[in-house]
């Protein structure tokens, strides 16, 4: 059902069970209203629980194309948004010597010479797109106040061209980790969502439809395990994708169950930290099964 | 019977006027009274939401108006508390005003419930038998079922009057607590009872107690606002301890770039004899601008001073998790523990990763406590002074971490004028709220004329905000 809104929220579940994400309740209920009401998407949550990857698959669900600005520190409109193409400006007024000012001037500034970066893309396009701001909290408040007038007009304005309005309505997503607090007017234009850990149940249902062929015995040990080891205070804790790796490099190491010795040789994928592997090696490793024991 | 009068837990409370519209804003009004900031596009949005789901489902509904009213994790939870307790409380009321009680309205969903007096109560034992069963089956309904039997069991309106009290009470005669069971009579071993289903059956327990409560004497309950431990997210000190490595690394960013290019334009600056040439064949070789030598943004260099005595042990854990973020963040960092003398604990930090650890070596041979274990600021200013000054220089940055409690010795605030002179920046956290700050023997008043700074600091917000006022910001809304 390529762009039209879901008729309900389970439509959009269901939508997004098809292209590989398994939303949660509430989840699947922001993103219903995100698209009925046109406002944006602010997904908080620790690193790797899928707040990109619900982007993502709202992209891919709705068939429409996935516009992604990765922000950084020190990120500026002119990498956002728009800039002029100061080489091609140059040459144009070099190449009609002969004619007036005025006709330069009015000619240089059009949208022939706009270099249009994500926002810019996002806005313009005429097919309607999901547009992804991804970890929003790495940028600074500057830039934020700069996104307001997007997310809530869904307009830029360019003092040499006016105003540019959304043709179509973009689907939004920001994402952040939590690493600065975003300022009150940002979050007052956004559906607040916060992604957590999955619960076993779930974090199975991911772990088999990313990886079809690892027996479901072996996936719940290894839902278990995770659970053991995010149980843990690690500076790290294994996330979603971390577990699938996990359930792959299983499958490619053809273990049968997760014993004490497949633990401690696979370890490396899902804790990545020095002293974390220590500490999980000691706590969650000793309660494995000794190898060659079946249990 | 005159409501107000009758009821133990104090004044009716208002149950305002009837309609969703109404209820909603009376929602937000509780919201903004726990200081979550509802605007009125919060609101606005939540009607919009409303609009597309299905308000009989009670899932749909409160995640259509948490997405558009709770914008942070902390203001989540204040919503969760407060949707259980406001919708709950509206739909007594409503059915207060309506006068319908259960004895009259649905006999069928009483039936059986209902205890057929108070002659034969019921065994105690069983019920308390069965409560655990249904807490290990994890079946809500049948819990909320038998709090209904307990209070029952108890005697209806034989409470002391006081939720809380009555809650308690039911549980611990009933033998439910967790952790380690009692044997079953034939002497089996039984499992632990989860915590999670315990609290569970607390929040039935109240619920029916309140219910009940309403229905006794037709009023509600006033509302009371939430206590601080209520609504605080549960953390664990290794959470918090990510927290503050949070803020510490942003700090560093901002005291790597941000501070020190402000500093940096306002005087001394050289010229760069080359760049105006050049720039002065514009204006035909006269040097109408000067050009200047931009200033390097200088490597930050900081010296942390800790104080670990007893009069700061709730918050030195505080303190050395700071310390310790800091250490994880910056490579020109030296740091100093000190109660009567002090004592340089970089090394202890550089080769010890793990914070737990760190705290206990620092405890056991930190060396800082040599006779009395009271802290003297003016001995460690002194100390301070002849060991390092001569490496103090404009560029170092010295964060103070204490509470400036002399214990009625000489502050030697001259010494530590010195000390602020020598370094670039001089910043003082204490872990006292500024009420308590020159009360008793605390001197900090002499000591925060000569820093740069002195903040309050005992939570990670705290720190939050001293990065973002050493960042040039502006604090941070409390």
């Amino acid at each position: 059902m390529a762009d039209t809104p879901h008729g309900s929220v389970q439509d959009v579940k269901q939508a997004l069970a098809e292209v590989g994400y398994l939303a949660d309740e509430p989840a699947a209920l922001v993103s219903f209203l995100a698209q009925r009401l046109g406002k944006p998407i602010l997904v908080e949550g620790p690193a790797g629980v899928g707040k990109t990857e619900l982007a993502k698959a709202l992209s891919r669900a709705s068939g429409r194309e996935l516009v992604r600005l990765q922000c950084y520190e020190g990120l500026d409109e002119s990498k956002a948004m728009y800039e002029w193409n100061y080489r091609k400006q140059l040459l144009r007024i070099q190449a009609g010597g002969e004619q007036g000012w005025q006709d330069v001037q009015e000619d240089i500034f059009s949208s022939e010479f706009l270099l249009t970066r994500p926002l810019m893309q996002a806005i313009a396009s005429p097919e309607p797109v999901v547009l992804l701001i991804d970890e929003i909290d790495k940028t600074d408040q500057e830039f934020e106040a700069m996104l307001l007038e997007l997310l809530s007009d869904f307009q830029i304005t360019i003092p040499e061209l006016g105003q540019i309005s959304a043709t179509t309505m973009p689907v939004v997503v920001l994402t952040s980790n939590d690493s600065r607090e975003l300022t009150e007017a940002l979050k007052r234009r956004c559906l607040y969502l916060w992604l957590d850990y999955p619960g076993a149940e779930r974090e199975m249902e991911i772990v088999r439809l990313h990886a079809p062929e690892l027996p479901e015995t072996l996936a719940r040990r290894l839902v278990e395990v995770i659970e053991m080891v995010r149980d843990l205070d690690l500076k790290k804790p294994p996330s979603i994708a971390e577990s699938i790796d996990w359930a792959r490099t299983l499958l490619l190491m053809g273990a049968e169950d997760i014993d004490r010795d497949t633990f401690k040789r696979s370890l490396s994928i899902i804790v990545k930290h020095r002293t974390d592997i220590d500490l999980v090696a000691e706590r969650v490793g000793m309660k494995l099964p000794e190898p060659g024991r079946t249990g | 019977m005159s409501p107000a009068a009758s009821s133990p837990y104090g004044p009716q409370a208002d149950p305002g006027p009837p309609g969703m519209a109404a209820k909603l804003l009376g929602f937000c009004e509780e919201l903004r009274g726990e200081g979550v900031a509802v605007g009125t596009s919060e609101i606005l949005d939540a009607f919009a939401a409303l609009e597309h789901v299905r308000w009989t489902s009670h899932d749909d509904f409160r995640e259509a108006l948490a997405s558009t009213i709770a914008k942070s994790q902390d203001d989540r939870r204040v919503f969760e508390l407060l949707f259980d307790r406001y919708f709950f409380r509206a739909a007594e009321a409503e059915a207060v005003a309506r006068g319908v009680d259960e004895s009259q309205g649905e006999g069928g969903a009483a039936e059986g419930e209902e205890p057929p007096g108070a002659a034969d109560r019921l065994d105690l034992e069983e019920l308390g038998e069965r409560i655990r069963e249904a807490m290990e089956a994890g079946d809500e309904d049948a819990l909320r079922d038998l709090a209904r039997l307990a209070i029952a069991a108890f005697g209806k309106g034989e409470g002391s009057g006081v939720v809380g009290v009555d809650v308690q009470r039911i549980r611990r005669t009933l033998g439910l607590s967790a952790g380690s069971q009692p044997p079953t009579e034939d002497g089996a071993e039984r499992p632990p009872l989860d915590r999670e289903q315990l609290t569970a059956f607390e929040r039935h327990l109240r619920r029916e107690l309140e219910r009940d409560l309403i229905e006794r004497t037709e009023t509600l309950p006033p509302s009371r606002p939430l206590a601080e431990l209520d609504r605080a997210l549960p953390t664990s000190p290794t959470q918090d301890l990510a927290a503050v490595h949070r803020a510490v690394s942003q700090m560093k960013r901002r005291l790597a770039t941000l501070g020190h290019e402000q500093r940096g334009r306002r005087h001394g600056q050289a010229v760069d004899v080359r760049r105006t040439m050049r720039a002065s064949l514009e204006t035909g070789g006269v040097p109408l601008r000067l050009r200047y030598r931009p200033k390097r943004p200088r490597r930050p260099e900081i010296y942390v001073l800790c104080d670990v005595s007893t009069s700061v042990t709730s918050a030195s854990v505080f303190f050395l998790s700071v310390l310790h973020a800091l250490h994880d963040s910056f490579r020109k960092l030296r740091s100093f523990v000190f109660i009567e003398r002090i004592s340089e604990v970089t090394d202890v930090f550089e080769h010890e990763r793990d914070f737990a650890v760190v705290a206990q070596r620092i405890s056991s041979e930190g060396g800082v406590a040599d006779v009395s274990g009271y802290t003297d600021y003016g001995r460690v200013w002194l100390e301070f002074l002849t060991e390092i000054s001569d490496e103090l220089d404009p560029r170092s940055t010295v964060i103070v971490l204490g509470d400036a409690r002399t214990n009625g010795r000489q502050p030697h605030a001259e010494v530590f004028a010195q000390i602020a002179e020598r370094a670039g920046r001089l910043f003082w956290l204490n872990p006292e709220p500024r009420l308590y700050w020159n009360y008793g023997d605390s001197v900090m008043a002499a000591y925060e004329r000569h820093c740069d700074g002195a903040f309050e600091c005992w939570t990670t917000k705290h720190l939050e905000n001293f990065v973002n006022v050493v960042a040039g910001g502006l604090p941070a809304s409390e």
